[in-house]
């Protein structure tokens, strides 16, 4: 058993449009569903707002910005996966949330030289599943907002 | 400070250093087993060299030479292995352990007994200098093959005997020095140390051994305290929301239990909020160390007094503290005090006084660090001022003697003639200054020459506290500090569109008849579209600010109220922006930035150098256009109008202070320039004779020949070059200026109707 789990790392997914999208679980810290956010003027699109959790100060960034995608047309409220980073948590807002789900390695592959665009530097590389490929999420990229 | 609290406070610091030490050793035996593995750690080899370096400078502090002497040798013998000379081998490590062992004997000895124990450690101490040296003795020999042969897994290998034989033995070492047995030991002594290490208690020590200290206090991590006072606030606000539900239910169980949860929880915010305060003596007592080593090296004598050390601060704010305190302590000592020599020939006492002071004033605290030594020399700060560019000669001339005393906290300043190691190595007073302006505190100081310099600063109790201004701007909360306001105007929509008047498309309001220029805070957060002169404005709320020297009406849309509020840095992705000083959590749970009224300033600094541009832009158009014009002084007489008076005949502008004013038979006069010179009040009134308290006096100095008068008027306006339609060469009674009418003050005539005797002469 240990054999065949040496090689699986957990990903907790979610979606961003029709982008499947997944972060390393041990990199979450919580999921919560929309917080009311405080907006930040003078700074820059991505920084979504402020939002109060549990009394720390957490920013939330607007992933579909992040990633150069237009703006969710849905009705439905947004997500908030919170992140560690070694600046403390950081939300990300996405669509939709998925499973966890354990993958095995071999099935990972570098992004392909064609994914053009914001999300090139994002995405490190795509999972692929049975019927889906999961794209991984470039944490450290994405957290890294010039301010202005 | 009495003999008996002096022990008592002795008493303190030398338990705090034994709390401190034992943490300490217990990391070093670990440091040191961890750098057997991997020598080449130079962070780890730093480490371990700072500890004992700390405890060696704190023994020496603390007068225990035994201590010191071990600790010094042991520092000895790391030092070249920290830079590098010579790795570090089994021998050495053993040694270094037995120093810890050593270290930790007498601190228990001075623990129990309150001296260093009567073992001299001169063996070990010899040893560790031989390694140091690089004597090969045979230890080292034999030693330095063992690594080779003693692998991590024969260690565990040595039996109990040695051990406990070691361990006799090492006690018994110091008392039969030489003795040869102990060299044949030594490859047991590892299995010592590691024993120890990894059982920091042995069974057979901790046997019939009264409560450590160590056992009192628990050191926790300041972050956890940050985190346990978050976690408070947020209990707060669930109470309050339960408190408010609880009321719409009329169960007196569930009344009861939100009384109680009410009670707890103020209970519970109380103690977390005491956590974080500490004495300020923790501040200070490095002082008296600092002190003394450098008033022995600048020959001086000083004697440290210190009163009210018990005042407590927030754990942060005295972290902050730390530097700049020393450093206005190390200036003191260095270019306050006299040498002994200068003090008795001045007829002071040889030794000089350094009195740090702390006390409580309306939730502010008071530091006071006074010197009696020959105090700031205004005139040297003058000139250095002037030479530095940093003022000039006109701006120092209408400056108090306190005012340019202080100049020595600008950027770029130091009279220091000679640059000794002590001062002038770059950390200015005005690094002092800015630190503690960044924990809100103001710095003042006082000094008169030859009887000392006395430094005050204020700082608020605590740092993440602090009232602020809670106001709302297009839909959101924002807080302003309340250290940097001054007032609030509002204005209903008619008063509003008569008083807001434009230069260019800048908004500015005429507060008391001073120009204020507006900013509008949706604009500077660039949440609205600029506003255009025609714009009809609606109700207008101001908040008057002060941002360095300049104040500034901000725009808000309502003024909320003022709350105490818990200042949080922001986040990683905004500290670039200046506008903001951090965020807090309002009362409902929201979140709200807190503005950085510095940084607000800055950003909109641009429109004052448009309005300053605009003014000169016309000024100068206006001259080629006409010649016919005169320099006109606009001033207020005390009664809101608006009085000119040509420049030609006045020779100064002067700010007096009320209390320098004195009678003299039917008029008010002043000392100046070491004469004494009558004042007249354009409107009539002496605002000297009306308010107690002290305030400035605006004065236009009229000269004529030797004979000087000074016209106090309320405020001075501006200098603007104005045509005038002179008649018959006589000045009209007024003119329009600026657009408003303006009354034209002769001043010759006016003085001469005053003093008839004292002008007779030169305007006749």
């Amino acid at each position: 058993m240990s054999e065949t789990n040496r090689n699986r790392e957990s990903y907790c997914t979610f979606r961003l449009g029709n982008l499947n999208l997944g972060v390393e679980v041990n990199d979450v810290q919580e999921v919560i569903r929309y917080q009311p956010t405080t907006r930040v003027p003078l700074t820059s699109a991505v920084v979504h707002g402020l939002m109060n959790l549990r009394g720390q100060i957490v920013t939330a960034l607007d992933l579909r910005s992040r990633l150069g995608l237009p703006a969710s047309q849905s009705e439905k409220p947004l997500m908030n996966v919170v992140v560690r980073s070694p600046d403390g948590p950081i939300s990300l807002l996405v669509d939709e949330i998925g499973d966890v789900v354990e993958v095995d390695q071999e099935r990972f592959e570098p992004p392909p030289e064609t994914l053009q665009g914001a999300q090139r530097g994002f995405i490190r590389g795509a999972m692929k599943l049975d019927n889906d490929l999961l794209l991984l999420l470039d944490t450290a990229s994405v957290l890294q907002v010039d301010a202005a | 400070m009495t003999t008996e609290n002096a022990v008592e406070g002795f008493d303190e610091v030398v338990k705090e250093f034994l709390v401190e030490s034992y943490e300490s050793l217990d990391q070093l035996d670990g440091d040191l087993l961890a750098l057997e593995d991997t020598p080449e750690d130079l962070d780890r080899l730093a480490s371990i060299f700072r500890t004992v370096h700390t405890i060696k400078g704190t023994s020496g502090f603390l007068a225990f030479p035994k201590l010191e002497r071990v600790a010094h040798v042991g520092e000895s013998l790391l030092v070249p292995l920290r830079d590098g000379d010579f790795g570090l081998t089994r021998n050495m490590a053993d040694n270094l352990l037995h120093m810890v062992d050593a270290i930790r004997e007498i601190l228990r000895h001075i623990e129990s007994d309150g001296v260093e124990g009567d073992q001299d450690y001169e063996d070990l101490v010899a040893r560790l200098e031989s390694l140091r040296s690089g004597e090969p003795t045979t230890e080292v020999q034999t030693d330095s093959d063992s690594p080779e042969e003693d692998t991590p897994g024969h260690r565990p290998a040595v039996d109990a005997e040695p051990v406990i034989e070691s361990n006799e033995s090492q006690i018994a070492e110091p008392e039969s020095p030489n003795k040869p047995a102990l060299k044949i030991e030594s490859t047991a002594k590892p299995a010592l140390s590691r024993q120890k290490s990894s059982e920091p208690e042995p069974a057979a020590e901790s046997v019939d051994r009264p409560q450590s200290v160590a056992d009192s206090t628990v050191r926790i991590d300041v972050d956890l305290l940050d985190k346990l006072m978050n976690l408070v606030g947020e209990l707060v606000l669930s109470r309050n929301q339960i408190i408010q539900f609880s009321e719409t239910i009329e169960d007196p169980a569930m009344i009861a239990a939100s009384q109680r949860l009410n009670l707890i929880t103020t209970e519970l915010q109380e103690g977390v909020m005491k956590t974080r305060m500490q004495p300020i003596r923790n501040a200070w007592s490095k002082l008296p160390r600092v002190v003394r080593d450098l008033s022995a090296s600048c020959g001086k004598d000083v004697e440290v007094q210190m009163e009210g050390a018990d005042t407590e601060l927030d754990k942060t704010i005295l972290e902050a503290l730390k530097d700049p305190l020393t450093h206005i302590v190390r200036n003191s000592v260095d270019h306050g005090i006299e040498s002994a020599e200068t003090r008795q020939s001045n007829g002071k006492p040889a030794k000089g006084v350094l009195c740090l002071r702390a006390f409580h004033e309306g939730g502010h605290v008071n530091i006071e660090i006074a010197d009696d030594g020959g105090g700031i020399d205004s005139e040297r700060v003058r000139e250095k001022a002037i030479e530095k560019n940093l003022i000039t000669e006109e701006q120092a001339d209408r400056m108090s003697e306190r005012e340019l005393i202080n100049l020595i906290l600008l950027p770029g300043f130091s009279t220091a003639a000679k640059v000794t190691n002590v001062s002038g190595r770059g950390v200015g007073m005005d690094v002092v200054k800015t630190n503690i302006e960044r924990i809100g505190g103001t710095i003042d100081i006082q000094s008169e020459a030859g009887q000392g310099t006395t430094l005050r600063i204020k700082i608020p109790l605590t740092l993440a506290i602090v009232p602020a201004l809670i106001v709302k701007t297009d839909g959101d909360q924002y807080a302003i500090p309340q250290v940097s306001l001054l007032e609030l105007v509002r204005l209903d929509s008619e008063r509003a569109r008569s008083q807001i008047e434009f230069i260019h498309e800048t908004p500015v309001y005429r507060l008391r008849g001073n120009l204020l220029p507006l900013v509008y805070l949706d604009e500077q957060l660039e949440l609205k579209q600029k506003r255009h002169p025609e714009d009809q404005p609606e109700s207008v709320n101001i908040v008057v600010l002060q941002a360095e020297d300049q104040p500034f009406g901000l725009v808000v849309d309502t003024i909320t109220d003022t709350q105490e509020i818990v200042v949080k840095p922001l986040g990683c992705h905004l500290k670039n922006v200046a506008t903001y000083a951090g965020t807090t959590i309002m009362g409902d749970g929201t979140v709200a930035l807190i503005l950085d009224v510095f940084g607000l300033a800055n950003k909109c600094s641009v429109l004052s150098e448009h309005r300053s541009r605009a003014l000169t832009h016309d000024a100068n158009e206006s001259i080629e256009q006409n010649s016919n014009r005169q320099e006109m002084l606009i001033v207020d007489p005390g009664d809101q109008s608006r009085a000119a008076i040509q420049l030609t005949s006045v020779a100064r502008l002067e700010e007096f202070d009320s209390t320098q004013v004195e009678r003299s038979g039917n008029s008010d006069v002043v000392q100046y320039r070491g004469k004494i010179m009558p004042l007249i009040y354009l409107n009539g009134y002496s605002p000297a004779s009306q308010c107690e308290g002290s305030t400035r006096l605006n004065t236009v100095v009229f000269a004529s020949d030797e004979n000087r008068v000074g016209v106090v008027v309320g405020k001075i306006l501006d200098i603007v070059s104005e045509q005038l339609d002179s008649a018959n060469g006589n000045l009209p009674s007024r003119c329009v200026v600026q657009d408003r009418v303006t009354e034209i003050v002769d001043l010759p005539q006016i003085v001469r109707a005053s003093f008839p005797e004292l002008m007779a002469s030169s305007i006749a």
